[in-house]
Protein backbone atom coordinates (compact mmCIF):
# COMPACT_ATOMS: atom_id res chain seq x y z
CA UNK A 1 0.00 0.00 0.00
CA UNK A 2 1.19 3.27 -0.57
CA UNK A 3 0.77 6.34 1.07
CA UNK A 4 -0.95 9.68 0.29
CA UNK A 5 2.24 11.75 -0.90
CA UNK A 6 3.28 8.67 -3.07
CA UNK A 7 0.07 8.09 -4.59
CA UNK A 8 -0.13 12.09 -5.17
CA UNK A 9 3.21 12.09 -6.56
CA UNK A 10 2.10 9.06 -8.98
CA UNK A 11 -0.98 11.07 -9.81
CA UNK A 12 1.34 13.92 -10.56
CA UNK A 13 3.19 12.12 -13.30
CA UNK A 14 -0.05 10.56 -14.74
CA UNK A 15 -1.22 14.61 -15.06
CA UNK A 16 1.59 15.31 -16.49
CA UNK A 17 1.82 12.83 -18.83
CA UNK A 18 -1.83 13.41 -19.99
CA UNK A 19 -1.19 17.03 -20.62
CA UNK A 20 1.83 16.07 -23.29
CA UNK A 21 -0.17 13.64 -24.69
CA UNK A 22 -2.71 15.46 -26.18
CA UNK A 23 -0.83 18.49 -26.80
CA UNK A 24 1.61 16.20 -28.79
CA UNK A 25 -1.29 14.81 -30.44
CA UNK A 26 -3.15 17.76 -31.08
CA UNK A 27 -6.23 16.17 -29.96
CA UNK A 28 -7.74 14.12 -27.28
CA UNK A 29 -10.17 14.62 -24.06
CA UNK A 30 -8.10 16.06 -20.84
CA UNK A 31 -10.71 17.52 -19.02
CA UNK A 32 -12.56 14.21 -18.10
CA UNK A 33 -9.25 12.45 -17.82
CA UNK A 34 -7.70 14.71 -15.27
CA UNK A 35 -10.69 14.88 -13.20
CA UNK A 36 -10.64 10.87 -13.09
CA UNK A 37 -6.62 10.91 -11.78
CA UNK A 38 -6.73 10.10 -8.06
CA UNK A 39 -9.74 7.21 -8.53
CA UNK A 40 -7.41 5.44 -11.37
CA UNK A 41 -4.31 5.94 -9.09
CA UNK A 42 -6.06 4.53 -6.39
CA UNK A 43 -7.29 1.55 -7.77
CA UNK A 44 -4.18 0.82 -10.03
CA UNK A 45 -1.78 1.44 -7.21
CA UNK A 46 -3.46 0.09 -3.64
CA UNK A 47 -7.10 -1.77 -4.92
CA UNK A 48 -6.51 -3.83 -7.48
CA UNK A 49 -3.85 -6.69 -7.87
CA UNK A 50 -2.60 -6.07 -11.09
CA UNK A 51 0.96 -6.31 -11.57
CA UNK A 52 3.46 -7.13 -14.50
CA UNK A 53 3.20 -11.06 -13.57
CA UNK A 54 -0.75 -11.30 -14.37
CA UNK A 55 -1.29 -8.10 -16.69
CA UNK A 56 -1.42 -10.22 -19.58
CA UNK A 57 -4.22 -12.36 -18.09
CA UNK A 58 -8.02 -12.34 -16.41
CA UNK A 59 -7.02 -13.75 -13.61
CA UNK A 60 -7.02 -11.09 -11.36
CA UNK A 61 -9.07 -7.96 -10.74
CA UNK A 62 -10.06 -5.62 -13.93
CA UNK A 63 -10.99 -2.13 -14.58
CA UNK A 64 -13.15 -1.48 -17.43
CA UNK A 65 -13.14 2.37 -18.66
CA UNK A 66 -16.12 3.32 -20.00
CA UNK A 67 -15.93 6.40 -20.64
CA UNK A 68 -13.20 5.01 -22.68
CA UNK A 69 -11.82 9.01 -23.90
CA UNK A 70 -10.51 9.47 -21.07
CA UNK A 71 -7.63 7.19 -22.08
CA UNK A 72 -4.93 9.25 -21.52
CA UNK A 73 -5.50 8.48 -17.91
CA UNK A 74 -5.84 5.12 -18.81
CA UNK A 75 -2.55 4.97 -20.82
CA UNK A 76 -0.74 6.86 -18.39
CA UNK A 77 -1.55 5.14 -15.10
CA UNK A 78 -0.58 1.83 -17.01
CA UNK A 79 2.60 3.59 -17.77
CA UNK A 80 2.88 4.36 -14.18
CA UNK A 81 2.79 0.75 -13.44
CA UNK A 82 5.47 -0.14 -16.40
CA UNK A 83 2.94 -1.35 -18.83
CA UNK A 84 3.50 0.61 -21.43
CA UNK A 85 7.05 2.58 -21.89
CA UNK A 86 6.68 6.48 -21.22
CA UNK A 87 8.49 6.90 -24.17
CA UNK A 88 5.45 5.35 -26.63
CA UNK A 89 2.72 7.69 -24.83
CA UNK A 90 4.20 10.01 -27.56
CA UNK A 91 2.51 8.41 -29.87
CA UNK A 92 -1.12 8.08 -28.79
CA UNK A 93 -3.48 9.10 -31.42
CA UNK A 94 -0.79 8.67 -34.43
CA UNK A 95 -0.81 6.36 -36.67
CA UNK A 96 0.75 2.57 -36.22
CA UNK A 97 0.68 3.18 -32.32
CA UNK A 98 -1.66 1.37 -30.08
CA UNK A 99 -2.47 4.06 -28.18
CA UNK A 100 -5.64 4.66 -30.30
CA UNK A 101 -7.87 7.42 -29.38
CA UNK A 102 -9.98 4.88 -27.64
CA UNK A 103 -8.70 2.11 -26.07
CA UNK A 104 -8.52 -1.18 -27.93
CA UNK A 105 -7.43 -4.14 -25.53
CA UNK A 106 -6.19 -6.36 -28.20
CA UNK A 107 -3.42 -3.66 -28.46
CA UNK A 108 -2.28 -3.14 -25.29
CA UNK A 109 -1.83 -5.54 -22.00
CA UNK A 110 -3.70 -3.68 -18.88
CA UNK A 111 -6.31 -2.33 -21.26
CA UNK A 112 -9.24 -4.70 -19.73
CA UNK A 113 -11.43 -3.90 -22.65
CA UNK A 114 -12.03 -1.48 -25.61
CA UNK A 115 -14.48 1.07 -24.93
CA UNK A 116 -15.28 4.39 -26.47
CA UNK A 117 -18.93 3.81 -27.86
CA UNK A 118 -20.89 5.06 -24.71
CA UNK A 119 -22.83 3.52 -22.26
CA UNK A 120 -20.85 -0.18 -22.92
CA UNK A 121 -18.25 -0.28 -20.65
CA UNK A 122 -20.49 -0.92 -17.84
CA UNK A 123 -22.53 -3.99 -19.41
CA UNK A 124 -19.06 -5.44 -20.63
CA UNK A 125 -17.83 -4.99 -16.72
CA UNK A 126 -21.15 -6.47 -16.07
CA UNK A 127 -20.52 -9.66 -17.61
CA UNK A 128 -17.09 -10.15 -16.49
CA UNK A 129 -17.73 -9.69 -13.03
CA UNK A 130 -20.73 -12.51 -13.76
CA UNK A 131 -17.98 -14.66 -15.29
CA UNK A 132 -16.02 -14.32 -11.74
CA UNK A 133 -19.36 -15.53 -9.96
CA UNK A 134 -19.36 -18.65 -12.67
CA UNK A 135 -15.79 -19.39 -11.67
CA UNK A 136 -16.64 -18.59 -7.89
CA UNK A 137 -13.30 -16.85 -7.46
CA UNK A 138 -13.00 -13.57 -5.63
CA UNK A 139 -11.84 -11.53 -8.59
CA UNK A 140 -13.29 -7.96 -8.48
CA UNK A 141 -14.54 -5.59 -11.50
CA UNK A 142 -13.96 -1.94 -11.77
CA UNK A 143 -15.58 0.70 -13.90
CA UNK A 144 -15.51 4.36 -14.27
CA UNK A 145 -18.34 5.99 -15.90
CA UNK A 146 -19.14 9.55 -16.39
CA UNK A 147 -22.18 11.61 -14.88
CA UNK A 148 -22.77 12.64 -19.03
CA UNK A 149 -22.35 9.07 -19.95
CA UNK A 150 -24.85 8.10 -17.93
CA UNK A 151 -27.93 9.63 -20.22
CA UNK A 152 -27.18 6.61 -21.89
CA UNK A 153 -29.91 3.96 -21.37
CA UNK A 154 -28.10 1.30 -21.38
CA UNK A 155 -26.02 2.08 -18.58
CA UNK A 156 -30.14 1.87 -16.71
CA UNK A 157 -29.57 -1.53 -18.41
CA UNK A 158 -26.71 -2.86 -16.78
CA UNK A 159 -27.46 -1.19 -13.65
CA UNK A 160 -30.40 -3.83 -13.29
CA UNK A 161 -28.80 -6.45 -14.71
CA UNK A 162 -26.04 -6.29 -12.59
CA UNK A 163 -28.55 -5.62 -9.30
CA UNK A 164 -30.13 -8.40 -10.10
CA UNK A 165 -27.47 -10.90 -10.20
CA UNK A 166 -26.37 -9.96 -7.06
CA UNK A 167 -22.98 -8.99 -8.75
CA UNK A 168 -21.22 -7.86 -5.43
CA UNK A 169 -17.68 -8.22 -7.16
CA UNK A 170 -18.58 -5.19 -9.09
CA UNK A 171 -18.06 -1.76 -8.08
CA UNK A 172 -18.79 1.44 -10.43
CA UNK A 173 -16.94 4.58 -9.95
CA UNK A 174 -19.26 7.72 -11.36
CA UNK A 175 -17.09 10.71 -12.37
CA UNK A 176 -19.50 13.83 -11.29
CA UNK A 177 -17.37 16.51 -12.96
CA UNK A 178 -20.69 18.40 -13.93
CA UNK A 179 -19.67 18.75 -17.16
CA UNK A 180 -19.92 17.10 -21.27
CA UNK A 181 -19.38 18.49 -24.78
CA UNK A 182 -22.29 20.55 -25.19
CA UNK A 183 -22.30 22.45 -21.66
CA UNK A 184 -23.53 20.69 -18.08
CA UNK A 185 -24.75 17.74 -17.71
CA UNK A 186 -27.52 19.26 -15.88
CA UNK A 187 -28.83 21.60 -18.86
CA UNK A 188 -28.15 19.38 -21.81
CA UNK A 189 -29.96 16.38 -20.08
CA UNK A 190 -30.34 16.09 -16.63
CA UNK A 191 -29.22 12.71 -15.57
CA UNK A 192 -29.14 13.55 -11.35
CA UNK A 193 -30.02 12.83 -8.61
CA UNK A 194 -27.45 9.34 -10.05
CA UNK A 195 -27.42 8.39 -6.35
CA UNK A 196 -30.99 7.85 -6.58
CA UNK A 197 -31.23 6.37 -9.41
CA UNK A 198 -28.59 3.81 -8.36
CA UNK A 199 -29.65 3.04 -5.07
CA UNK A 200 -33.19 2.53 -6.59
CA UNK A 201 -31.76 0.05 -9.27
CA UNK A 202 -30.79 -2.06 -6.17
CA UNK A 203 -26.85 -0.82 -5.68
CA UNK A 204 -25.37 -0.25 -2.65
CA UNK A 205 -24.21 3.77 -2.71
CA UNK A 206 -21.23 6.02 -1.50
CA UNK A 207 -20.76 9.42 -1.82
CA UNK A 208 -17.16 10.81 -1.84
CA UNK A 209 -15.00 13.85 -2.94
CA UNK A 210 -13.11 12.17 -5.98
CA UNK A 211 -9.98 13.70 -5.47
CA UNK A 212 -9.75 12.82 -1.69
CA UNK A 213 -7.43 9.52 -1.22
CA UNK A 214 -9.04 8.96 1.95
CA UNK A 215 -12.65 8.73 0.60
CA UNK A 216 -11.74 6.76 -2.26
CA UNK A 217 -10.11 4.16 0.24
CA UNK A 218 -13.33 4.13 2.63
CA UNK A 219 -15.37 4.03 -0.19
CA UNK A 220 -13.30 1.03 -1.67
CA UNK A 221 -13.35 -1.20 1.67
CA UNK A 222 -17.17 -0.49 1.94
CA UNK A 223 -17.90 -1.54 -1.53
CA UNK A 224 -15.56 -4.87 -0.47
CA UNK A 225 -17.50 -5.34 2.05
CA UNK A 226 -21.03 -4.76 1.04
CA UNK A 227 -22.80 -8.16 -0.02
CA UNK A 228 -25.55 -9.05 -2.19
CA UNK A 229 -25.42 -6.35 -4.33
CA UNK A 230 -22.92 -3.99 -6.21
CA UNK A 231 -21.88 -0.88 -5.57
CA UNK A 232 -21.80 2.44 -6.82
CA UNK A 233 -18.93 5.30 -6.10
CA UNK A 234 -20.68 9.08 -6.71
CA UNK A 235 -17.19 11.14 -6.93
CA UNK A 236 -17.55 14.66 -7.34
CA UNK A 237 -14.75 15.77 -8.87
CA UNK A 238 -13.69 18.73 -11.07
CA UNK A 239 -13.37 18.09 -14.98
CA UNK A 240 -9.31 19.41 -16.04
CA UNK A 241 -8.55 18.97 -12.20
CA UNK A 242 -5.20 20.23 -11.65
CA UNK A 243 -4.74 22.51 -14.61
CA UNK A 244 -5.85 25.99 -13.35
CA UNK A 245 -7.21 27.57 -17.09
CA UNK A 246 -8.73 23.71 -17.63
CA UNK A 247 -10.95 23.33 -14.52
CA UNK A 248 -14.55 23.68 -14.62
CA UNK A 249 -13.89 24.54 -18.39
CA UNK A 250 -16.58 23.15 -20.80
CA UNK A 251 -13.97 23.49 -23.61
CA UNK A 252 -11.30 20.93 -22.70
CA UNK A 253 -14.08 18.44 -22.78
CA UNK A 254 -11.96 17.40 -26.34
CA UNK A 255 -9.56 19.66 -27.35
CA UNK A 256 -5.72 20.07 -26.88
CA UNK A 257 -3.35 22.74 -25.29
CA UNK A 258 -1.05 24.70 -27.64
CA UNK A 259 2.93 24.54 -26.88
CA UNK A 260 2.51 27.37 -24.44
CA UNK A 261 -0.84 26.10 -22.55
CA UNK A 262 1.46 22.97 -22.05
CA UNK A 263 4.00 24.44 -20.38
CA UNK A 264 2.07 26.55 -18.12
CA UNK A 265 0.02 23.08 -17.36
CA UNK A 266 3.39 21.25 -16.52
CA UNK A 267 4.68 24.13 -14.40
CA UNK A 268 1.39 23.71 -12.36
CA UNK A 269 1.87 20.35 -12.24
CA UNK A 270 5.44 20.14 -10.68
CA UNK A 271 6.01 18.98 -7.41
CA UNK B 1 -36.65 -36.97 -44.42
CA UNK B 2 -37.35 -34.72 -41.27
CA UNK B 3 -38.87 -31.49 -40.72
CA UNK B 4 -37.67 -29.08 -38.15
CA UNK B 5 -37.06 -25.30 -37.40
CA UNK B 6 -33.87 -24.53 -37.43
CA UNK B 7 -34.34 -22.78 -33.75
CA UNK B 8 -35.37 -26.30 -32.59
CA UNK B 9 -32.26 -27.50 -33.67
CA UNK B 10 -30.27 -24.62 -32.33
CA UNK B 11 -31.74 -24.91 -29.13
CA UNK B 12 -30.82 -29.29 -28.86
CA UNK B 13 -27.89 -28.73 -30.29
CA UNK B 14 -27.13 -25.79 -27.36
CA UNK B 15 -28.35 -27.69 -24.91
CA UNK B 16 -25.82 -30.50 -25.70
CA UNK B 17 -22.84 -28.31 -26.09
CA UNK B 18 -23.55 -26.07 -22.76
CA UNK B 19 -23.50 -29.56 -20.99
CA UNK B 20 -20.17 -30.96 -22.82
CA UNK B 21 -18.02 -27.81 -22.80
CA UNK B 22 -17.28 -25.95 -19.41
CA UNK B 23 -16.84 -22.60 -21.75
CA UNK B 24 -20.21 -22.08 -22.42
CA UNK B 25 -22.69 -19.09 -21.16
CA UNK B 26 -25.92 -18.65 -23.02
CA UNK B 27 -27.46 -15.26 -22.74
CA UNK B 28 -31.42 -14.22 -24.08
CA UNK B 29 -33.31 -11.69 -23.71
CA UNK B 30 -36.99 -12.84 -22.26
CA UNK B 31 -37.32 -14.75 -25.96
CA UNK B 32 -35.74 -18.30 -24.34
CA UNK B 33 -38.87 -20.34 -24.77
CA UNK B 34 -39.06 -18.93 -28.52
CA UNK B 35 -35.71 -18.79 -28.92
CA UNK B 36 -35.09 -22.11 -28.08
CA UNK B 37 -31.95 -21.71 -25.79
CA UNK B 38 -34.81 -22.69 -22.80
CA UNK B 39 -33.26 -25.87 -23.89
CA UNK B 40 -30.18 -25.36 -22.95
CA UNK B 41 -31.18 -23.69 -19.15
CA UNK B 42 -33.02 -27.15 -18.87
CA UNK B 43 -29.90 -28.69 -19.52
CA UNK B 44 -27.12 -26.71 -17.36
CA UNK B 45 -29.51 -23.90 -15.32
CA UNK B 46 -26.19 -22.23 -14.27
CA UNK B 47 -25.07 -21.80 -17.27
CA UNK B 48 -28.12 -19.75 -18.55
CA UNK B 49 -28.68 -16.09 -18.22
CA UNK B 50 -31.87 -14.10 -19.00
CA UNK B 51 -31.06 -10.84 -19.02
CA UNK B 52 -34.61 -9.44 -19.61
CA UNK B 53 -36.21 -6.84 -21.88
CA UNK B 54 -32.69 -5.50 -22.84
CA UNK B 55 -30.81 -6.71 -26.06
CA UNK B 56 -27.91 -4.08 -25.79
CA UNK B 57 -27.26 -4.46 -22.31
CA UNK B 58 -27.15 -8.21 -23.22
CA UNK B 59 -24.65 -8.25 -25.82
CA UNK B 60 -22.18 -5.96 -24.26
CA UNK B 61 -22.47 -8.28 -20.90
CA UNK B 62 -21.54 -11.19 -23.57
CA UNK B 63 -18.30 -9.04 -24.27
CA UNK B 64 -17.43 -9.03 -20.76
CA UNK B 65 -18.09 -12.72 -20.42
CA UNK B 66 -15.87 -13.46 -23.20
CA UNK B 67 -13.39 -11.29 -22.63
CA UNK B 68 -13.37 -13.37 -19.38
CA UNK B 69 -12.38 -16.68 -21.38
CA UNK B 70 -16.14 -17.63 -21.82
CA UNK B 71 -17.73 -18.67 -25.29
CA UNK B 72 -21.00 -17.00 -25.36
CA UNK B 73 -24.07 -17.73 -27.25
CA UNK B 74 -26.28 -14.74 -26.58
CA UNK B 75 -29.74 -15.29 -28.57
CA UNK B 76 -32.72 -13.57 -29.26
CA UNK B 77 -35.20 -12.50 -32.24
CA UNK B 78 -32.82 -11.29 -35.48
CA UNK B 79 -34.31 -8.11 -35.68
CA UNK B 80 -33.26 -7.37 -32.08
CA UNK B 81 -30.28 -9.30 -31.93
CA UNK B 82 -28.64 -7.05 -35.03
CA UNK B 83 -30.73 -4.35 -35.26
CA UNK B 84 -31.59 -3.35 -31.62
CA UNK B 85 -27.92 -4.53 -30.63
CA UNK B 86 -26.42 -3.44 -33.64
CA UNK B 87 -23.62 -0.93 -32.41
CA UNK B 88 -23.00 -3.19 -28.92
CA UNK B 89 -22.04 -6.36 -31.92
CA UNK B 90 -20.00 -4.09 -33.56
CA UNK B 91 -17.79 -2.32 -31.06
CA UNK B 92 -17.85 -4.49 -27.73
CA UNK B 93 -17.87 -7.77 -29.32
CA UNK B 94 -16.38 -7.32 -33.38
CA UNK B 95 -13.64 -5.02 -32.72
CA UNK B 96 -12.28 -6.72 -29.89
CA UNK B 97 -12.60 -9.77 -32.27
CA UNK B 98 -14.36 -11.71 -29.15
CA UNK B 99 -15.91 -15.11 -28.73
CA UNK B 100 -19.80 -13.93 -28.86
CA UNK B 101 -21.99 -16.40 -31.26
CA UNK B 102 -24.85 -14.09 -31.87
CA UNK B 103 -27.65 -16.25 -32.33
CA UNK B 104 -30.83 -14.92 -34.26
CA UNK B 105 -34.12 -16.50 -34.38
CA UNK B 106 -37.48 -15.92 -36.33
CA UNK B 107 -35.38 -13.78 -39.46
CA UNK B 108 -36.99 -13.24 -42.71
CA UNK B 109 -40.53 -13.59 -43.37
CA UNK B 110 -41.22 -16.92 -42.61
CA UNK B 111 -41.67 -15.79 -38.70
CA UNK B 112 -45.43 -15.32 -40.46
CA UNK B 113 -48.56 -13.57 -38.53
CA UNK B 114 -46.22 -11.00 -36.24
CA UNK B 115 -45.43 -8.92 -39.12
CA UNK B 116 -43.13 -6.97 -40.50
CA UNK B 117 -41.77 -5.34 -37.01
CA UNK B 118 -40.47 -8.71 -36.33
CA UNK B 119 -39.57 -9.94 -39.56
CA UNK B 120 -35.68 -9.08 -40.37
CA UNK B 121 -34.72 -8.61 -43.54
CA UNK B 122 -31.38 -6.79 -43.82
CA UNK B 123 -29.97 -8.90 -41.11
CA UNK B 124 -27.60 -10.23 -42.76
CA UNK B 125 -26.32 -6.85 -44.42
CA UNK B 126 -25.88 -5.37 -41.06
CA UNK B 127 -23.53 -8.61 -39.79
CA UNK B 128 -21.85 -8.79 -43.07
CA UNK B 129 -20.66 -5.43 -42.84
CA UNK B 130 -18.51 -5.49 -39.29
CA UNK B 131 -15.30 -6.13 -39.77
CA UNK B 132 -14.24 -10.17 -38.78
CA UNK B 133 -17.90 -10.92 -38.18
CA UNK B 134 -18.98 -14.50 -39.57
CA UNK B 135 -22.25 -14.82 -41.27
CA UNK B 136 -24.01 -18.33 -41.28
CA UNK B 137 -27.56 -19.07 -42.22
CA UNK B 138 -27.94 -23.11 -42.13
CA UNK B 139 -30.50 -24.38 -44.20
CA UNK B 140 -32.08 -27.49 -42.25
CA UNK B 141 -31.98 -28.78 -38.41
CA UNK B 142 -28.74 -31.23 -39.61
CA UNK B 143 -27.02 -28.43 -40.83
CA UNK B 144 -27.90 -26.10 -37.52
CA UNK B 145 -26.71 -28.34 -35.41
CA UNK B 146 -23.04 -28.72 -36.66
CA UNK B 147 -23.29 -25.13 -37.26
CA UNK B 148 -23.30 -24.50 -34.37
CA UNK B 149 -20.59 -27.17 -32.81
CA UNK B 150 -18.40 -25.21 -35.55
CA UNK B 151 -18.92 -21.49 -34.59
CA UNK B 152 -17.89 -22.76 -30.86
CA UNK B 153 -14.56 -24.23 -32.25
CA UNK B 154 -14.41 -20.73 -34.13
CA UNK B 155 -12.13 -18.34 -33.31
CA UNK B 156 -14.25 -15.00 -33.01
CA UNK B 157 -17.82 -13.41 -33.26
CA UNK B 158 -19.93 -15.50 -34.87
CA UNK B 159 -24.10 -14.84 -36.62
CA UNK B 160 -26.16 -17.41 -36.84
CA UNK B 161 -29.47 -16.83 -38.82
CA UNK B 162 -32.41 -19.16 -37.80
CA UNK B 163 -35.59 -19.75 -38.83
CA UNK B 164 -39.16 -20.04 -36.65
CA UNK B 165 -41.11 -22.26 -39.30
CA UNK B 166 -39.99 -25.83 -40.07
CA UNK B 167 -37.81 -26.61 -42.97
CA UNK B 168 -37.50 -30.03 -44.58
CA UNK B 169 -34.26 -31.63 -43.82
CA UNK B 170 -31.92 -31.08 -47.48
CA UNK B 171 -28.74 -33.07 -45.76
CA UNK B 172 -27.96 -36.22 -45.53
CA UNK B 173 -27.77 -37.55 -41.89
CA UNK B 174 -23.31 -37.60 -41.14
CA UNK B 175 -23.42 -34.45 -43.57
CA UNK B 176 -20.39 -32.41 -42.55
CA UNK B 177 -21.00 -28.70 -42.47
CA UNK B 178 -17.39 -26.40 -42.53
CA UNK B 179 -17.44 -22.22 -42.13
CA UNK B 180 -17.28 -21.09 -45.36
CA UNK B 181 -17.68 -23.88 -47.47
CA UNK B 182 -20.80 -24.33 -50.03
CA UNK B 183 -22.41 -27.76 -50.64
CA UNK B 184 -23.68 -29.03 -54.14
CA UNK B 185 -26.40 -30.42 -53.55
CA UNK B 186 -28.09 -30.62 -57.38
CA UNK B 187 -25.75 -30.79 -60.10
CA UNK B 188 -26.56 -29.16 -63.29
CA UNK B 189 -24.96 -27.46 -66.41
CA UNK B 190 -27.77 -24.80 -67.71
CA UNK B 191 -28.02 -22.60 -64.39
CA UNK B 192 -27.13 -22.41 -60.78
CA UNK B 193 -29.00 -21.85 -57.98
CA UNK B 194 -26.79 -20.21 -55.06
CA UNK B 195 -29.31 -20.46 -51.82
CA UNK B 196 -29.35 -20.27 -47.62
CA UNK B 197 -31.57 -20.91 -45.40
CA UNK B 198 -35.56 -21.81 -45.96
CA UNK B 199 -34.58 -20.92 -49.87
CA UNK B 200 -32.12 -23.95 -49.83
CA UNK B 201 -35.41 -26.26 -49.61
CA UNK B 202 -38.00 -23.80 -52.50
CA UNK B 203 -34.43 -24.30 -54.99
CA UNK B 204 -34.69 -28.09 -54.87
CA UNK B 205 -38.09 -27.40 -55.51
CA UNK B 206 -37.94 -25.38 -58.05
CA UNK B 207 -35.13 -27.57 -59.66
CA UNK B 208 -37.36 -29.81 -60.18
CA UNK B 209 -40.30 -28.63 -61.43
CA UNK B 210 -37.70 -26.54 -63.94
CA UNK B 211 -36.21 -29.68 -65.38
CA UNK B 212 -39.65 -29.80 -67.01
CA UNK B 213 -39.06 -26.95 -68.68
CA UNK B 214 -35.98 -28.53 -69.92
CA UNK B 215 -33.52 -26.75 -67.59
CA UNK B 216 -30.46 -28.77 -65.95
CA UNK B 217 -30.13 -26.98 -62.62
CA UNK B 218 -27.75 -27.07 -60.21
CA UNK B 219 -28.77 -26.32 -56.56
CA UNK B 220 -25.40 -25.06 -53.95
CA UNK B 221 -26.39 -24.54 -50.14
CA UNK B 222 -24.63 -21.24 -49.11
CA UNK B 223 -24.88 -21.53 -45.81
CA UNK B 224 -21.79 -19.33 -45.14
CA UNK B 225 -22.88 -15.63 -46.65
CA UNK B 226 -19.32 -14.61 -45.17
CA UNK B 227 -16.35 -15.60 -45.86
CA UNK B 228 -18.57 -16.58 -48.55
CA UNK B 229 -17.07 -19.53 -50.92
CA UNK B 230 -15.29 -17.84 -53.70
CA UNK B 231 -13.66 -21.19 -55.34
CA UNK B 232 -16.80 -22.54 -55.47
CA UNK B 233 -19.03 -19.29 -57.62
CA UNK B 234 -15.81 -19.20 -59.57
CA UNK B 235 -16.36 -22.49 -60.56
CA UNK B 236 -20.16 -22.49 -60.97
CA UNK B 237 -19.89 -19.16 -62.98
CA UNK B 238 -17.09 -21.26 -65.27
CA UNK B 239 -19.78 -23.95 -66.17
CA UNK B 240 -23.33 -22.29 -65.89
CA UNK B 241 -24.72 -19.32 -68.30
CA UNK B 242 -26.54 -17.78 -65.26
CA UNK B 243 -26.40 -17.52 -61.55
CA UNK B 244 -29.43 -17.26 -59.28
CA UNK B 245 -28.99 -16.41 -55.44
CA UNK B 246 -31.88 -17.23 -53.64
CA UNK B 247 -32.49 -15.68 -50.06
CA UNK B 248 -34.86 -14.52 -47.24
CA UNK B 249 -33.96 -11.02 -47.10
CA UNK B 250 -33.32 -8.03 -48.96
CA UNK B 251 -31.72 -8.58 -51.66
CA UNK B 252 -29.06 -5.67 -50.93
CA UNK B 253 -26.14 -7.04 -48.58
CA UNK B 254 -26.81 -9.93 -47.90
CA UNK B 255 -26.32 -13.40 -50.33
CA UNK B 256 -26.86 -11.74 -53.61
CA UNK B 257 -24.58 -8.99 -53.09
CA UNK B 258 -22.24 -11.40 -51.88
CA UNK B 259 -21.97 -13.52 -54.70
CA UNK B 260 -22.34 -10.34 -57.38
CA UNK B 261 -19.33 -8.88 -55.85
CA UNK B 262 -17.49 -11.99 -56.00
CA UNK B 263 -18.17 -12.66 -59.64
CA UNK B 264 -18.13 -9.38 -60.90
CA UNK B 265 -14.11 -9.44 -59.36
CA UNK B 266 -13.07 -13.08 -60.80
CA UNK B 267 -15.62 -14.36 -63.59
CA UNK B 268 -17.95 -11.66 -64.46
CA UNK B 269 -21.52 -13.31 -65.00
CA UNK B 270 -25.07 -12.86 -64.84
CA UNK B 271 -26.53 -13.40 -61.44
CA UNK B 272 -29.97 -12.71 -60.61
CA UNK B 273 -31.36 -12.35 -57.59
CA UNK B 274 -34.40 -13.28 -55.68
CA UNK B 275 -34.90 -12.20 -52.49
CA UNK B 276 -36.95 -9.64 -50.71
CA UNK B 277 -37.13 -7.06 -53.14
CA UNK B 278 -36.12 -4.06 -50.81
CA UNK B 279 -39.31 -4.30 -49.04
CA UNK B 280 -40.85 -4.87 -45.80
CA UNK B 281 -42.79 -8.22 -45.25
CA UNK B 282 -46.32 -8.25 -43.57
CA UNK B 283 -48.31 -10.31 -41.29
CA UNK B 284 -49.82 -13.52 -42.73
CA UNK B 285 -48.89 -17.02 -42.82
CA UNK B 286 -45.13 -17.91 -43.64
CA UNK B 287 -46.81 -19.59 -47.47
CA UNK B 288 -48.94 -17.03 -48.37
CA UNK B 289 -45.99 -14.34 -47.83
CA UNK B 290 -43.39 -16.83 -49.46
CA UNK B 291 -45.84 -16.72 -52.48
CA UNK B 292 -46.81 -13.06 -52.07
CA UNK B 293 -43.24 -11.66 -51.69
CA UNK B 294 -41.90 -14.30 -54.76
CA UNK B 295 -40.07 -17.07 -52.86
CA UNK B 296 -42.19 -20.11 -52.74
CA UNK B 297 -40.83 -22.15 -55.47
CA UNK B 298 -43.26 -22.23 -57.68
CA UNK B 299 -42.84 -18.25 -57.75
CA UNK B 300 -39.06 -18.83 -58.22
CA UNK B 301 -39.91 -20.95 -61.04
CA UNK B 302 -42.19 -18.33 -62.97
CA UNK B 303 -39.25 -15.63 -62.22
CA UNK B 304 -36.47 -17.87 -63.31
CA UNK B 305 -38.50 -18.27 -67.03
CA UNK B 306 -39.11 -15.01 -67.42
CA UNK B 307 -35.11 -13.91 -66.68
CA UNK B 308 -32.99 -17.02 -68.04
Amino acid sequence: MLNYEELSAHARNIRRNIVKMVTEAKSGHPGGSLSAVEIMTYLYFNEMDVDMKNVTSYDRDRFVLSKGHASPALYAVLSEKGFIDERELSTFRAINSRLQGHPNMNYVSGVDMSTGSLGQGLSCATGMALSNKIDENDHRVYVLIGDGESEEGQIWEAAMAAAHYKLDNLCAFLDCNGLQIDGKVTDVMNPTPLDKKFEAFGWHVINIDGHDYAQIEKALEEARNTKGQPTAIMAKTVKGKGVSFMENQVGWHGSAPSAEQCEQALKELED
Amino acid sequence: MGKIATREAYGKALAKLVVEQDDVVVLDADLSKSTKTADAKKARPDRHFNMGIAEGNMMAVAAGLAASGKTVFASSFSIFATGRAFEQVRNSICYPHLNVKVCGTHAGITVGEDGASHQSVEDMACMSAIPGMTVICPADGIETEQAIYAVYEHDGPCYVRLGRSAVEDVHPEGYEFEIGKGVVLREGKDIALVACGVMVQESLKAAKMLEEHGLNVTVVNMATIKPVDVELLVELAKTHKTIYTLEEHNVIGGLGSMVCQTLAQTVPTKCVCIGMLDSFGESGKPDQLMDKYGLSAEKVVERILATK
